[in-house]
């Protein structure tokens, strides 16, 4: 079997899984939980294009996430677009708008890439809070979102929203690891592995560079739009630097080398939030702490130190 | 095809590291460019490969004047290098290096409809790396090879690109002897099977003498006297500045 087809019968079964899961335990937690992981999995995964995949450290990452839930809420409240439409010119919009800021900081080394983003969030952030008549400022686009209708299913619905959620998901995930496993996939390892080498075997690096840019930030939009059906609306937390700190904490506590990594380190991350939130006003201090023992104690994401003791245990048994 | 230097200079701040260089390499031969720590060889080859841009001068190759190509556009028009310091894929096998070099140079490095590798890179990659002696070593993560098999592998990856000139930085430095005795064979071997126009630096004048057909001097950015073996032995300048008198006994 050809690891296309083996990972899509694989992305079948736990798509199949998820849906029918509700038909087997009702659990309106377990729902609201994979909701919530659907759209900070897509956005970290999409982190670890950059970072995992091409060596490119973003620390505004966050923005297109942001520019994902405001574009596609802007459109469903103040356009006659149905939810496809919407969606799917959001995703448009998105890789336009990654094509500009990629374009400025593609070409800048390491440091001041990773700083470089993390300016250009802060101002997109700020252009939030201060164009109020679009995007609403501090109080963020309420008002919920219409027409919320999609091939009979009503998102308005929990149980559909999780439907959807889960679909994108695991589509979303599937895509992304068809990128990093093709041709072009390599070739963004070439470039994080050596980028001078890379150069020299006649690759003109900018271009892969630029397409991953763009790539990552429409998965990071798709992550966006689901976050935005789930509070119906949009709001300036979505968009700040916070957010790309959440999606670094995932990839790191889950792991850079391995394609899941970032959805397992979501995983964790969700359930530590809600466990210390019930239990603590102190959450995230209690939060920090647990992710610095995992930091210091593995020295490495969850996945990562799991497939590395692996390999360990079978070279010591040869 | 032949390889051509007119006038080439660079300075890094005021100091000219290659300075009026006019030097040709003939279609199919063998060259050596030796001269002292410093002496500008490695800034020589990265002018040509276009890693660096020149102050003044031209390159060309077969007459056609690639100065002001990219190093992209350099490697197309059939030139290839291996580095100083070996520059490989660390985290991939030699085997993963190679088909990657050449689905590169293929021109499916975006290439998003398939899985890597592509159709035809696993049996050419596997013809480079028996040509150069890897073929055992193939499912090795590249970065646990030792030092010498780097080297093999830089060059390796070199000639993925199917180049028709080759240039090698120091392919034996920091090896033993055995090891180095080993990579000079490969070089000779790869430039005999190949036809290549190779050039390579080395400060082993042993090796150099045996081996090379012609041999050019730098020294301070200068050209300091470019010929066959024999010549260079017994060229004044070249004795005071560089050789000293132990190598005039043969
Ligand atoms: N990128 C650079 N910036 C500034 N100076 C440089 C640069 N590259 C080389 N130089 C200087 O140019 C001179 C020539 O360096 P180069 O590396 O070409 O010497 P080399 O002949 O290859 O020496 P070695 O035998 O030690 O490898 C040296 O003085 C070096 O310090
Ligand atoms: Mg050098």
């Amino acid at each position: 079997m050809t690891p296309l087809a083996r990972e899509g019968g694989i992305a079948l079964i736990v798509l199949a899984l998820l849906l029918g899961a509700p038909a087997l335990f009702s659990s309106p937690a377990f729902e609201d939980f994979i909701i919530r992981l659907s759209a900070l999995a897509l956005f970290a995964s999409s982190l670890n294009l950059l970072v995992g995949a091409s060596g490119m450290i973003s620390f505004g990452h966050g923005m297109f996430y942001g520019f994902g839930a405001y574009a596609f809420a802007l459109l469903m409240q103040r356009t006659a677009l149905s939810l496809l439409p919407a969606f799917l010119l959001t995703l448009g919009l998105t890789a336009l708008a990654a094509l500009l800021v990629g374009g400025v900081c593609i070409r800048l080394k390491t440091i001041y890439f990773a700083f470089v983003t993390l300016a250009i969030q802060m101002l997109f952030y700020s252009v939030i809070i201060s164009w109020e008549s679009l995007t609403g400022g501090d109080q963020g686009l309420r008002g919920g979102i219409p027409r919320r209708v999609i091939a009979g299913l009503d998102i308005n619905h929990q149980r559909h929203l999780y439907q959807v959620c889960a679909l994108l998901l695991v589509v979303g995930l599937f895509a992304m690891r068809h990128i990093t496993a093709s041709p072009f996939g390599m070739t963004l390892r070439m470039i994080r592995d050596n980028e001078a080498r890379a150069a020299f075997l006649g690759i003109p690096l900018w271009r892969p560079k630029l397409a991953v840019f763009v790539l990552a930030a429409v998965f990071a939009a798709l992550g966006g739009v689901l976050a935005s059906l789930f509070v119906s609306g949009a709001y300036p937390e979505l968009a700040d630097w916070p957010i790309s700190g959440q999606a670094i904490f995932a990839v790191m506590l889950g792991g850079i080398e391995s394609f899941l990594g970032p959805l397992a380190g979501s995983a964790i991350l969700l359930a530590l939030n809600d466990i210390f939130t019930r239990i603590t006003e102190y959450h995230g201090l209690v939060q920090g702490g647990v992710i610095l023992l995992f930091a210091l104690g593995l020295r490495r994401g969850v996945l990562d130190f799991l497939r590395r003791d692996r390999a360990r245990g079978e070279a010591a048994s040869r | 095809m032949k390889l051509e230097v007119r006038h080439l200079t660079k300075r890094f701040g005021g100091v000219a590291a290659i300075d009026d260089v006019t030097l040709a390499f003939p279609s199919g031969s063998l060259s050596a460019v030796i001269g002292p720590n410093g002496a500008g060889k490695s800034t020589f080859f990265n002018l040509i490969s276009g890693a660096i841009r020149a102050d003044g001068g031209h390159v060309l190759i077969d007459g056609e004047d690639i100065t002001a190509h990219g190093q992209a556009a350099i490697v197309r028009r059939g030139l290839g290098r291996a580095f100083q310091v070996a520059r490989f894929f660390p985290t991939m096998t030699v085997r993963e290096n190679l088909m990657a070099a050449v689905a590169a140079h293929r021109g499916q490095w975006g290439d998003l409809m398939r899985r890597f590798p592509p159709p035809g890179a696993s049996p050419r990659a596997r013809e480079i790396a028996a040509m150069l002696g890897l073929a055992d070593s193939s499912d090795r993560v590249a970065a646990t090879l030792s030092h010498g098999d780097q080297k093999l592998l830089d060059i390796a990856l070199a000639l993925a690109l199917e180049p028709k000139i080759l240039l090698l930085d120091e392919p034996t430095a920091g090896m033993g002897p055995e090891e180095r005795a080993r990579m000079i064979d490969r070089v000779q071997h790869v430039w005999s099977e190949q036809k290549l126009t190779l050039v390579f630096i080395e400060h082993d004048m042993d090796i150099v003498f045996r081996i090379a057909e012609r041999i050019a001097v730098l020294c301070y950015g200068r050209l300091l006297a470019a010929g066959t073996p024999a010549a260079i032995r017994g060229d004044p300048a070249v004795i005071a500045a560089y050789l000293g008198t132990e190598v005039l006994a043969p």
